[in-house]
């Protein structure tokens, strides 16, 4: 995890403007005015959690564009890509770091979302799956590993091991099947096909070294 | 081997191909509920209660209805009454009072939602939440079933602790009797009946329900072992990766949701009778769903929350579900409590079974594990006299339901441990003995019904077991087994399971359009097994049209859907195949007959194939373009503006809206079916466990299954795989953790009870299938979603003890600490009757 991530923005100055404002220049700047969802993870009725919203805006790079959103301080990558940026194929399993569903890359590295403040994040390479295909429509090799091999049963889990995948192979790009098991041992799939998922993963390790 | 049809030649059935949902999946572009947005969407959240069961005295939401932001609140007393329901054939069910609703005056366990906030976010909703004072009144509670039967011991509703199924009221003359709710009775066993619960065995006082085929008694005493065991079987949460989010809004008087859903038009009359409204008035939209196992089945009730918020606020309403909300209404398989006195003779032959079930209900909804479990039991194993006596015991945890193989993977991991430890005893090949016990043919199984056992299709269960045991190179492996290498012991296990593998009756739908393409209506939901269009393909097979001349509208209501199956319990390959034959039968008699009428001669002088109706041997025929263009000139039947009779309401509606665009098919599956079908599985795998740390790894595993026809192989794979896993994961470690004390549960996420993850499984799986027809169904295919399930978790079990002996373990999950305390003991070291440990 990026070493600023609990550093106060420089630029904000929030607790001296409302959140209309806020967003009221947000909507100015251009940027992305949606309606501004706030969450938060409930728990069992009667104790009591620590709400505290600071909005302000910043620059995302997002599958290799520049975008403009109004963040809260402890909003997560995965709510901003999708309830922000409208990137909803990052998916939410959990919310707390244990499923892997919502699995990003964060200057290469995979990253669960869920788990990253989208603040700590400002001067990097953001991917997610909606970034791995060509612009012309052609798949990642990894994407086309899993249309080779009908990969995965629901796919809840899908986007979140192509882009632990993706990011493992970066790293290793001929791994064995056990090797690359455990480069992605961090994401569940409850369908649990998980021969299936390898060697679709593994096809997808060949199809990317042949590219 | 029986005498049996071999497979036929097929162009599509049996291929792979790339089904069409996979490139939108892999892209991210593929929508599951909560990646719908709507103009001015708000959200809401719930309170949950924080006891196991307790009655709200009131209910003080001024201070939040006070906030800006804050819409509404959405209470019990909000929710519809529970409505009944009608079956295909007009059976009335009667509401069940005591049923599950999705909001409660009276939670009845910890985590219950009791009311629901909308407001303009997800942050200001919470606020809203924390803000709401909920006077709870604390009642009595339980949630162990034991504990619930003991003398004085407490209830988990005020009125009753067990469901007990009524037989039907005699009918009234010319018409069909209602099904009642169970009856929910107070059950209490004396102290005496608890005697045996002293030395670990299941006490077994009197059950409310049970049946029994041929003389047990006899059976025992011809026995040349009889073994007597009691076996636990872990509480597992489905914990579907997608959680039941759902969004809702209303126009023009519909209402529109958006959730998960294991079966698209049977969700419709399910939304209907939960919101109270017309069916005509709901739409339904679900094209993604992120697993169901059981738990998705129509969906789910607590939709209502969202959809009763959005028609009072005027907007729509989103309800995203948390992991550990999930937790609390994803619903679960319940745990059951078995004893199994089970005889065999020399040769393994199981002389009489006498078999016991305590099923764990949770508060709501009577399940039918127990009752499924030795249906199950004795159909996989064929007992030549069986007893079956079971309880249904309300707990205050949870609301349970059918998990894949609901009572099946109860009922198998039960006994497949005796099985295991018999062949041990009596010097007999655990493949043997389960092949000497094996169904085949028309096998007969469950209780008498009129004086007579039912029966399945078909079962080659002994073709599974043989060509298993030579693929995974059985005899040669079992020799070395249970010798310690070093700390290391390995061991093999096979194991036999089954469950239901279709039903019948449901429609199929398809327009062939003027520019020649089959537009294909899918009924079926869409939940990973691809059996939304896996079951179409027999269309084009049967057509011998190209598949990529075919297009299939799926997952929205609007879009003019069949009446199809659940998909639940393994139904949907067998009844939508059936269905998919009915409907490309009806669009050839129609073809030949429009041929006939335009180019002369009769209709059978015509055959449909190369995407045309033309004379036999060749001559004048037209494109299937031009005879759908004829069709919608000849009106009437063949361009769907006359109906059969036969097909359900529900199809009726869709078929009108569709008539008139081409050459319209539409039929039921009316097609014989004599028997209940069944789908099997044989199991092999190998374990290496590690006699120091007590960990254990899965080497090699196979599962070899009899499903008659394959469809489509790489699904079937995935389906025979993944739910073997899902099994393996109740022998590995996944269940509940209970404070009794408090009835709090421990165990909320994922990493509380962890399902399997990728490193648990052997470096390379395999599967099979047999590939025999069945002869009871056109295409000859089952459904495979259930059996792997108890296979995979009673393989490794089997496999463990064949490793490290009978003394290890009398429940399941078994973990590193329980195989080391055993071997330290010498005798299993697991508190065999406590719930939820
Ligand atoms: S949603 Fe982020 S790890 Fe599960
Ligand atoms: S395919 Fe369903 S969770 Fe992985």
């Amino acid at each position: 995890m990026a070493e600023n991530e609990l550093a106060e923005p420089k630029t904000s100055n929030a607790n001296a403007i409302s959140r209309r404002d806020v967003i009221k220049s947000v909507i100015a700047a251009g940027a992305v005015s949606s309606t501004s969802y706030l969450f938060r993870v409930s728990k069992v009725w009667g104790q009591a959690s620590a709400p505290g919203a600071v909005d302000r805006l910043i620059t995302l790079n997002v599958n290799g564009q520049q975008r403009r959103v109004d963040v809260m301080k402890q909003e997560t990558l995965v709510m901003t890509l999708r309830y922000k940026l409208g990137l909803t194929g990052t998916k939410i399993g959990c919310d707390q770091a244990e499923c892997g569903a919502c699995t990003v890359l964060i200057d290469d590295v995979p990253y669960y979302s869920c788990s990253v403040f989208t603040h700590t994040v400002r001067d990097k390479k953001i991917q997610t799956i909606e970034g791995l295909a060509k612009p012309d429509g052609t798949l990642h090799p990894v994407q086309q590993g899993v249309i080779d091999q009908q990969g995965f049963q629901c796919a809840f889990c899908m986007s979140g091991f192509v882009m632990a995948t993706v990011g493992y192979l970066k790293t290793n790009p001929n791994p064995t099947r056990a090797e690359l098991a455990h480069g992605i041992s961090g994401n569940l799939c409850r369908c649990q096909d998980y021969d299936k998922i390898l060697t679709a993963m593994m096809r997808g390790a060949e199809n990317l070294r042949k590219a | 081997m029986p005498n049996v049809t071999p497979p036929k030649k097929y162009n599509l059935i049996g291929k792979n191909y790339t089904t069409g949902d996979l490139y939108a999946k892999v892209t991210g572009k593929a929508k599951y509920a909560e990646d719908y947005r709507a103009d001015g969407m708000l959200f809401c959240k719930l309170a949950l209660s924080p006891m196991p069961h307790a009655r709200v005295r009131s209910i003080d939401a001024s201070a939040a209805l006070a906030m800006p932001g804050v819409k509404a609140i959405l209470t019990a007393d909000d929710l519809p009454a529970p409505a009944n329901s009608i079956t295909d054939n007009g059976t009335v069910i009667l509401a069940n009072p005591r049923g599950y609703q999705a909001l409660t005056n009276e939670p009845l366990f910890q985590g219950q939602p009791i009311l629901a906030v909308a407001a303009i976010d997800e942050l200001t909703a919470a606020e809203a939440i924390e803000k709401i004072k909920i006077n709870l009144e604390p009642l009595p509670f339980v949630v162990d079933p034991l504990v619930s039967l003991r003398p004085g011991g407490p209830n988990a509703r005020t009125d009753g602790n067990a469901w007990v199924r009524l037989p039907p009221p005699p009918p009234k003359p010319g018409e069909r009797p209602p099904v009642t709710p169970p009856d929910l009775q107070t059950v209490k066993w004396t102290n005496e009946d608890f005697e045996d619960a002293k030395s670990g065995r299941l006490p077994m006082g009197k059950a409310t329900e049970e049946w029994h085929v041929g003389d047990i008694d006899a059976g025992f005493k011809n026995a040349a072992l009889v073994l007597d065991e009691t076996f636990v079987t872990p509480n597992t949460s489905h914990q579907c990766l997608e959680t039941r989010t759902t969004m809702a809004y209303w126009q023009n008087g519909k209402v529109f949701v958006h959730t998960g859903t294991q079966s698209t038009a049977q969700t419709v009359p399910a939304i209907a009778r939960w919101l109270g409204i017309d069916q005509s008035n709901v739409v339904f939209i679900s094209e993604y769903t992120g697993g169901g196992f059981g738990s998705k089945i129509t969906g789910d009730i607590t939709l209502v929350i969202p959809a009763l918020l959005s028609k009072k606020v005027g907007a729509p309403v989103m309800m995203r579900i948390t992991r550990e909300e999930e937790n609390y209404i994803g619903r679960a398989r319940p745990s059951l409590h078995g004893r199994m006195k089970v005889g065999f003779s020399k040769e393994g032959r199981i002389t009489a079974l006498d078999m016991f079930v305590i099923c764990d209900n949770g508060p709501y909804d009577m399940v039918g594990d127990a009752f499924s479990s030795g249906r199950i039991v004795s159909v996989l194993y064929q007992p030549m006299a069986m007893r079956w006596r079971g309880l249904t015991i309300l707990t205050n945890t949870p609301p349970r339901t059918s998990q894949s193989s609901p009572g099946g993977m109860q009922g198998i991991a039960i006994m497949e441990p005796v099985l295991a430890k018999a062949a041990r005893k009596l010097g007999v090949d655990q493949v043997a003995l389960r092949r000497i016990n094996a169904p085949e043919g028309k096998a007969p199984f469950g209780p008498l019904v009129a004086g007579k056992q039912q029966y399945a299709t078909s079962a080659f269960v002994k073709e599974a077991l043989d060509r298993g045991a030579e693929q995974f190179k059985w005899n040669e492996r079992k020799v070395n087994t249970g010798k310690r290498v070093g700390s290391k012991v390995r061991g093999v296990g096979v194991s036999v399971s089954s469950y239901s593998g279709g039903t019948i009756g449901f429609d199929g739908l398809f327009v062939i359009k003027p520019d020649g393409r089959i537009y294909i209506q899918s009924g079926v939901g869409n939940l990973g097994t691809e059996s939304w269009t896996d079951v179409h393909r027999v269309v084009a097979e049967l057509m011998g049209v190209p598949w990529d001349k075919c297009d299939i509208t799926w997952g929205n209501t609007s879009k003019n859907l069949p009446w199809t199956c659940p998909s639940g319990g393994s139904q949907t390959t067998h009844a939508m195949t059936r269905a998919a034959s009915a409907v490309a039968t009806d669009a050839i008699k129609k073809l030949q007959e429009i041929a006939a009428k335009d180019l002369g001669g009769k209709p059978e002088d015509y055959v449909v194939a190369n995407q045309r109706v033309a004379r036999k041997g060749g001559g004048a025929g037209l494109t299937l373009a031009q005879a759908a263009q004829r069709a919608i000139q000849l009106g009437g039947k063949y361009d769907g503006h006359e109906l059969p009779s036969d097909i359900n309401k529900f199809t009726t509606v869709s078929a009108t809206a569709l008539a008139g665009q081409g050459l319209l098919a539409v039929a039921k599956d009316n097609y014989p079916h004599d028997g209940n079908t069944f789908s099997f599985v044989a199991t092999f795998a190998e374990v290496e466990a590690d006699v120091e740390t007590g960990q254990y790894k899965i080497l090699d595993f196979l599962a070899y299954a009899d499903v008659g026809t394959v469809l489509h192989p790489n699904a079937l794979g995935g389906q025979i795989l993944g739910r073997s896993i899902l099994g393996i994961g109740h022998t590995l470690g996944q269940k509940w953790v209970y404070d009794q004390h408090y009835g709090l549960p421990v165990s909320k996420r994922f990493h509380h009870t962890k399902p399997p993850t990728i490193l648990d499984i052997p470096d390379k799986m395999a599967w099979g299938a047999v590939e025999i027809p069945d002869p009871e169904t056109p295409i000859g295919a089952r459904g495979i979603g259930e059996p792997p399930v108890g296979g995979g978790c009673a393989a490794i079990m089997n496999a463990l003890s064949d490793a490290l002996g009978d003394e290890i373990f009398r429940r399941a999950p078994i973990t590193a600490d329980v195989i080391l305390a055993s071997l330290e003991a010498g005798k299993p070291m697991q508190d065999p009757l406590r719930a939820n440990i």
